[in-house]
């Protein structure tokens, strides 16, 4: 057993009408990676900016007890002299900025007037290689993909002599492999005696690199489990989260009843935006039957999203080719508005940046892709739309208690909630889902699926997109794989387990992508 | 309660305000700022701010968009109007022309706006300039008269421009008093009746007090208003389109689709974009309002002056980006609403009225008002920042 590096001892904070942290204590060991579990809003990324001093001293009780003495920080300064670092969700880099740049930011190489570029380069480029980065520090942040601005974000807090790293789900933007270099990297870290807290909600990871688990639940830490005493698998660290056991992650389907190809791709190839040589998407065919879930796996960046919204009336890419059949007729769908004409809805994956107007309450999210439903001639109907608002509200089960709330101060899940009522309420027969889970607790991750059943019983078409693997197996009844742009394997759910598609986009990839 | 209480006055803000800062010249004033004669001056003072800020709010609500050029515009628009008058063209031939011009204008930033992604100050900017220009250009450079009587009466110039009383009030205008209660009266009806049709269905209502409360204050200043105008001329017409104006585009921005639009896509483009809605349509149709807008208070600005100046309407499109900022419209669109900007505009007028009687120096005058100004909108962001 090391020493205690941190002790957070009866931690209350309040804000205006709600206890966000009720009585908490927390320790972490020195050398450990602590992994802070818990469904959203349950208090997790408060605690960590009460240690970090984003909430100053004073606006909580209890004390904190760092490397054996009480600390009173007033602001983030203060707790990054002693060696805390917290890596945000949401990366903190300026894009047309150099890495160098970025990484002292705030904390510039040389004396008050003038900027020591070959330290602040040479130094930089020392951090990257510790992150395994091979990336020269003069290159602009806007010309690395997320993983690696992901690694810069580390490099950053190792320029700042990190002591104890908090990591708020780090990986949440990142695909498969570049999470898994990052938990690598993390354990490397870890050998060189580095203590760090981990904030995620994908319980894979935590299982793979936690020495101990602490587990939130509505304000207050429920219990912390050691990794090496007890065996510990993602049922029984979601039994702690939840508080109860839950048996089965997806709901199951009864009484399946497909029917007949109600969409279809053919020789689908969309070119990207700005480079149009590339192809983003290259010659994919697929389709799905009414009363189906088709999911549609790939890692990210493999052409997933620009294949769904190329699809919906053209709202991503150039020179777009292909023929699309929609309910057997074949259909030319210039924009979305003719898309949704068409009977199709396309449920983004960003719902903050592309789906919903956050500082607009439910009702009028609600209604948005839809007002000809709630109008006539151009004039709004305001009770149908409040009622119709209010209908999706109880259907969805959206915890919220008016839809005249803005649509920005529901949590994750109640939002996703928002964002399928839009678009159930266009009435659409083909869902094309993009991610409908990501970011969003298990409790929540249940009723969506639900939905999601609901719709293909009433003969609706859903096309599921989603990185998550169990997800796609537990959810669909057909499997695409798409990998760099193409479809590299079709599967029923029957035959579908992790290993076989992963063997299916391995094989692509080693083969050069061909099916 | 208290809470609530809070959350009143935060949204009320500028209202206690405008209280604040009318009771202050009440007091420097002796009194003077609110005697009948002050009050009608203010309406008609302030008409063209009222009319360009409802159309500034448009472009405002996409996205903190604004429109530099439409002081330009007013004296182009003007200008153009004048001339022909001089020329004996039909007066409501000048009028149609006056206002199609303005919705041209409005075609032409719209278009590089909306269709070539021209960003608005750049677009606009280049509208200052080049009307400018134009005005100068249609007026030769000299002031242009206007003495057609018919449009002076109707757009608020000249000594008639008031409405007529028929009923003939011994020293009071009878008219002016019975247009402000029935006003009042309508105001009431309408608040009851949605009340109550929200109530059969069984919809959630404010207590009634909360409504008791809002009918007698509104309807007492609304009467107020009115009885003041009754002891001066009555009933200015240029009070008659500002009303009209200000009703129209509440009703737009509150119970149309297209005003939903306006705000969607202030709030969020992208996802406006893939609910269907093309938003290249609303920046149009907003610059197009713009135009309509700015054509409107040029024929009240030359009918008031009884005549038009290639000088005119400097500044006019910063006093109607002012009145929105200040009427809480936020900087970054999908926010405010027309309630704001009148108060908004309000505000500005008392201000820059109150100065002027008590003698303040007209530069010390703009000082003044840049403070308001930036007060305004610091206010805005430290209230949203403890929403956070």
């Amino acid at each position: 057993m090391g020493k205690i590096l941190l002790e957070m001892k009866n931690i209350t904070k309040t804000f205006p009408g709600v206890k966000a942290l009720d009585d908490v204590n927390f320790k972490v060991e020195e050398g450990e990676i602590h992994a802070l579990v818990g469904e959203n809003g349950a208090g997790k990324s408060t605690l960590m900016n009460v240690l970090s001093g984003i909430y100053p001293f004073g606006t909580y009780d209890g004390e904190i007890i760092y490397e054996g003495e009480t600390c009173r920080f007033q602001t983030i300064r203060d707790s990054e002299s002693k060696g805390i670092v917290i890596i945000h969700q949401e990366l903190a880099l300026v894009p047309q900025m150099s890495i160098g740049e970025n990484m002292f930011l705030g904390n510039e190489r040389g004396n008050k007037n003038a900027i020591n570029w070959n330290e602040t380069y040479g130094e930089a480029d020392k951090y990257l290689r510790m992150v395994g980065l091979s990336e020269s520090s003069r290159v602009l942040i806007k010309d690395i993909g997320t993983g690696k601005q992901q690694l810069v974000e580390i490099a950053k807090a190792l320029a700042k002599n990190a002591k104890l790293l908090i990591l708020d789900e780090p990986t949440s933007s990142l695909n498969e492999t570049d999470s898994k270099a990052l938990l690598d990297l993390m354990l490397e870290f870890k050998k060189q005696g580095m203590t760090m807290i981990i904030i995620t909600h994908k319980l894979n990871e935590v299982v793979y690199v936690a020495d101990k688990i602490t587990v939130v639940r509505d304000g207050s830490t429920v219990e912390t489990m050691n990794c090496h005493e007890m065996e510990i698998d993602e049922d029984r660290i979601i039994k702690g989260m939840v508080g109860r056991e839950i048996t089965d992650r997806f709901p199951k389907r009864e009484n399946v009843n497909i029917g007949s190809i109600n969409m279809e791709v053919r020789d689908w190839t969309v070119h990207h935006p700005i480079y149009t040589e590339r192809k983003v998407v290259d010659n994919v065919n697929f389709n799905v039957r009414r009363g189906e879930v088709v999911g549609i796996y790939g890692l990210m960046g493999a052409g997933r999203t620009e294949l769904a919204m190329s699809i919906f009336g053209k709202s991503y890419g150039s020179s777009i080719m292909g023929i699309l059949y929609v309910g057997g007729k074949q259909v030319n769908l210039k924009n979305p508005r003719e898309a949704i004409d068409a009977k199709i809805a396309y449920v983004t994956e960003d719902r903050k940046g592309n789906g919903l107007v956050l500082s607009n309450p439910i009702r009028v999210n609600t209604s948005l892709a839809n007002m000809d439903g709630v109008s006539n001639k151009g004039i709004i109907d305001a009770d149908k739309e409040y009622q119709i608002a209010v209908e999706y509200k109880d259907k969805l089960h959206t915890k919220t208690p008016t839809v005249e709330q803005n649509v920005g101060n529901l949590s994750g899940g109640n939002q996703q909630k928002v964002l399928l009522a839009k678009w159930m309420f266009t009435d659409p027969d083909i869902l094309i889902l993009d991610e409908p889970t990501r970011g969003i607790d298990v409790g929540a991750k249940y009723e969506i699926y639900c939905i999601i059943n609901d719709l293909v019983k009433a003969g609706k078409s859903v096309v599921m997109i989603s990185s998550e693997l169990p997800e796609v197996i537990g959810m669909s009844d057909r499997i695409y794989i798409m990998n760099e742009g193409k479809f590299v394997g079709e599967m029923n759910a029957a035959e579908a387990t992790q290993e076989n598609i992963m063997a299916c986009i391995l094989q692509s990839t080693s083969t050069g992508g061909d099916e | 309660m208290n809470l609530k209480a809070a959350d009143f006055f935060k949204k009320y803000t500028m209202v206690f305000a405008l209280i604040a800062v009318v009771i202050f010249f009440q007091i420097k004033t002796g009194g003077n700022i609110l005697n009948p004669q002050n009050i009608n001056n203010l309406i008609s003072q302030n008409a063209y701010v009222f009319v360009l800020a409802a159309g500034m709010l448009l472009c405002i609500l996409t996205g903190g968009n604004i429109d530099l050029a439409c002081g330009s515009v007013v004296c182009f628009v003007g200008g153009i109007g004048a001339v022909m008058m001089d020329k004996n063209i039909n007066v409501w031939v000048a009028v149609a022309v006056m206002l199609i011009g303005g919705i041209l204008v409005g075609v032409w930033q719209g278009f590089w706006i909306a269709y070539i992604k021209v960003p608005p100050f750049i677009a606009t900017l280049a509208g200052m300039y080049a009307f400018r220009g134009l005005s100068n250009v249609v007026m030769q450079g000299f002031a242009v008269g206007i003495r057609n009587t018919t449009f002076l009466n109707v757009f608020g110039g000249g000594a008639d421009c008031y409405i007529p009383d028929m009923m003939g009030g011994d020293g009071i205008n009878m008219t002016c008093l019975v247009a402000g209660i029935v006003c009042a009266v309508i105001y009431v009806v309408v608040l009851f009746k949605n009340r109550i049709s929200a109530m059969t269905k069984g919809y959630k209502v404010g207590p009634v007090y909360v409504d008791i409360a809002k009918a007698v204050v509104i309807s007492a200043v609304v009467i107020w208003i009115f009885y003041m105008l009754a002891q001066y001329k009555g009933i200015p017409t240029s009070l008659i389109w500002i009303a009209v104006v200000l009703l129209a585009y509440a009703y737009i921005t509150g119970n149309t689709t297209m005003g939903r639009y306006l705000y969607a896509v202030g709030g969020n483009e992208k996802a406006t974009r893939l609910s269907g809605i093309d938003p290249r349509k609303v920046y149009f149709f907003a610059y197009i309002n713009m135009g309509l807008m700015s054509g409107l208070a040029g024929i009240l600005t030359v009918a008031r002056a009884q005549g038009a100046q290639p000088t005119f309407g400097q500044g006019y499109e910063m006093d109607a980006i002012a009145a929105c900022f200040i009427g809480g419209a936020s900087a970054y669109g999908g926010e405010g609403n027309v309630f704001g900007i009148v108060i908004g505009a309000l505000l500005m007028g008392v201000i820059n009225q109150g100065m002027s009687i008590m003698g303040v120096e007209a530069n010390y005058q703009k000082v003044v008002k840049g403070i308001v100004v930036l007060v305004a909108i610091i206010f805005d962001v430290m209230s949203n920042k403890k929403k956070k």
